[in-house]
């Protein structure tokens, strides 16, 4: 028996990760909020702590959780710091 | 025109001139005309083709077999019998069944059937019986089907193969074959490689072949085909926010709901168990759309569906309003549609909630009584923030009919029930932490916001229940907003 394929028959390219960082020292740390509720107060200590430690951070923010971060964010993200803490959910 | 001219010249010679005449015995007019066709043969020197028997007509010698019909395929023979001029190799003329004046007056035979009646209808040509076109597609190569062939192995049971290639939402599928796939597209006009929309989670280009392949595994009949392109086109929308309603941890589902004639046409069920099983289109439809998020989407649980309970809608969820006996305009008139027009409506819904109310007998009680239990959408102190979808029974309509309530004075009487002082759902209130936040203290504030209830009438006569379908938590424009789609042919 002959099937047709329902899938959408992509075969992504599999990426390897960046290497995680050996330490924080220079680096400038993306704060994601996706607009749920309390990420707020976990980012707020975050960056509390991060500065603490001497570490710059940025605060971003999506428009809505429901939707994908739109790609000017993501660009922006990319091309002004070097790692990403999102506050995924609530 | 022709169904590929190239291989049509393998069975007629390259620059033919002159009649191709296609008949069957199992055909009483093609046998009434034996005369008449072998006149032609005498005299022109005719290529005679017979569908189910090549003996057939016995008086005339050379008869062509066409039992395999791929001459009928290519010539797209729809009556026998039928007579085409070609011209090198061209069509310039057609007769189909028998008038006498035009085969005399096509031949230039003007003694052509003497003796014969002037006119006698055809029959129907093999090739064109039901599921045959498809078929003689599949057979002679000409589909125009682009998706990957996956070839099952003989030792291999074609159900568990599709359950292991991941396809199936746990439930046995229909297998997918061409000949299969090929009929559900008769049900549309649309081209197989037309891109209906963009398909999240993966955001892929979504085909109306594609559709039609899930459409089969799911069990759709082809009729149901232009409703399932229609949902799939409304899920497509940024407004209703699949890729949301999908990756979220709450309940949410598409929740397909159909207005207009397409209803009775495709034998939906709005009436006893409306919100059920055992109708085929309405079982079939809303899983069909569910196939082809997981399969062409990539949706998957525990992939970007990350539901924590989920429920059983998500298999498919797909009603029909009950127009025939309603009291008041559909949800499809409220949206801006005519009753002519048949149309999908989207709805980003969790479970069924029902509303038992046995004793309203006033219109004015039965609101509140209905209001009472929409208050609970979500949470009972949470504001403004699900929509809901209420589906009003019969009996209960009958309440609102009695008392000639319109549908705009009952959503105006139960939005005035439907509204509380925010300091009474406050977070932390009646000792509950969930609710709303500390600024709504001083205002009212209202359940649902401005187009956030949609309201349908369903079910069996008998029973005053009615129920709710609750919507999202993130209802609305940072969320999913109903869409409605217009059903095209």
């Amino acid at each position: 028996m002959r099937l047709l394929d329902p899938t959408s028959e992509n075969e992504p390219a599999q990426r390897e990760r960046l290497p995680r960082p050996q330490s924080l020292a220079n680096k400038r740390i993306a704060l994601l909020d996706i607009s749920k509720p309390k990420g707020d107060v976990f980012l707020d200590r975050l960056a509390f702590q991060l500065d603490g430690m001497g570490i710059e951070s940025r605060r971003f923010t999506k428009p809505t959780f429901t939707r994908v971060a739109p790609v000017d964010l993501k660009h922006q993200i990319a091309s002004e710091c070097d790692l990403v803490i999102e506050a995924l959910a609530d | 025109m022709l169904q590929n001219t190239a291989r049509l010249q393998s069975l007629i010679p390259v620059d033919f001139t002159g009649f191709v005449a296609v008949v069957k015995r199992d055909c009483a007019t093609c046998r009434l005309i034996e005369p008449a066709l072998r006149e032609l043969k005498d005299s022109l020197g005719f290529l005679l083709y017979s569908q189910d028997d090549p003996a057939f007509p016995n008086s005339i010698s050379g008869v062509r077999d066409d039992t395999e019909l791929e001459l009928s395929y290519r010539l797209e023979i729809e009556v026998v019998p039928t007579l085409i001029q070609l011209d090198a190799g061209r069509e310039t003329h057609r007769l189909a069944g028998w008038q006498r004046d035009d085969w005399r007056r096509l031949t230039r035979l003007p003694e052509l059937g003497e003796g014969l009646p002037a006119f006698s209808p055809g029959c129907g040509s093999i090739s064109v019986d039901p599921g045959m076109p498809e078929k003689l597609a599949y057979k002679f190569g000409d589909t125009p089907l682009q998706a990957r062939r996956i070839e099952v192995a003989a030792q291999q049971d074609e159900h568990e193969f599709a359950f292991e290639r991941g396809w199936s939402d746990g439930l046995p599928v229909i297998p997918p074959t061409e000949e299969r796939v090929l009929k559900m597209l008769a049900g549309t006009t649309r081209s197989p490689a037309e891109i209906i929309g963009i398909i999240p989670p993966d955001n892929i280009p979504c085909t109306v072949e594609k559709v039609a392949i899930n459409a089969v595994m799911a069990g759709c009949k082809p009729e149901y085909l232009p409703v399932v392109l229609a949902a799939v086109e409304a899920a497509c929308r940024d407004d209703f926010c699949m890729h949301g309603v999908l990756a979220t941890t709450y309940f949410a589902a598409p929740i397909l709901i159909v207005n207009g004639p397409i209803r009775d046409k495709i034998g939906m069920n709005s009436g006893n168990n409306a919100l059920g099983q055992g109708n085929r289109a309405n079982s079939t439809i809303g899983r069909a759309l569910q196939l082809v998020i997981r399969n062409v989407g990539g949706g998957r649980p525990g992939g970007v569906d990350r539901a924590a309970l989920g429920q059983p809608g998500k298999f498919g969820f797909c009603i029909a309003e009950r127009e025939h006996d309603s009291y008041w305009e559909s949800l499809a008139l409220e949206r801006g549609f005519s009753r002519d027009d048949s149309t999908v409506t989207l709805f980003a819904g969790g479970g069924v909630h029902p509303i038992a109310d046995q004793k309203s007998r006033a219109p004015e009680s039965l609101t509140r009584s209905l209001a009472l239990s929409l208050r609970t959408v979500h949470h009972a102190k949470i504001y403004g923030a699900a929509d809901a979808l209420l589906i009003i029974s019969p009996e209960h309509m009958r309440v609102f009919r009695g008392a000639g309530w319109s549908k705009v004075r009952f959503r105006d009487e139960l939005a005035r029930h439907l509204t509380t002082d925010g300091r009474d759902v406050l977070a932390d209130a009646d000792g509950i932490a969930e609710g709303m936040p500390k600024r709504f203290a001083e205002k009212r504030v209202n359940k649902f916001r401005p187009g956030g209830l949609l309201i349908v009438h369903a079910g069996g006569a008998a029973g005053m229940w009615s129920a709710i379908i609750t919507g999202w938590a993130a209802s609305g424009p940072r969320g999913s907003i109903p869409v409605t789609v217009p059903i095209k042919s």
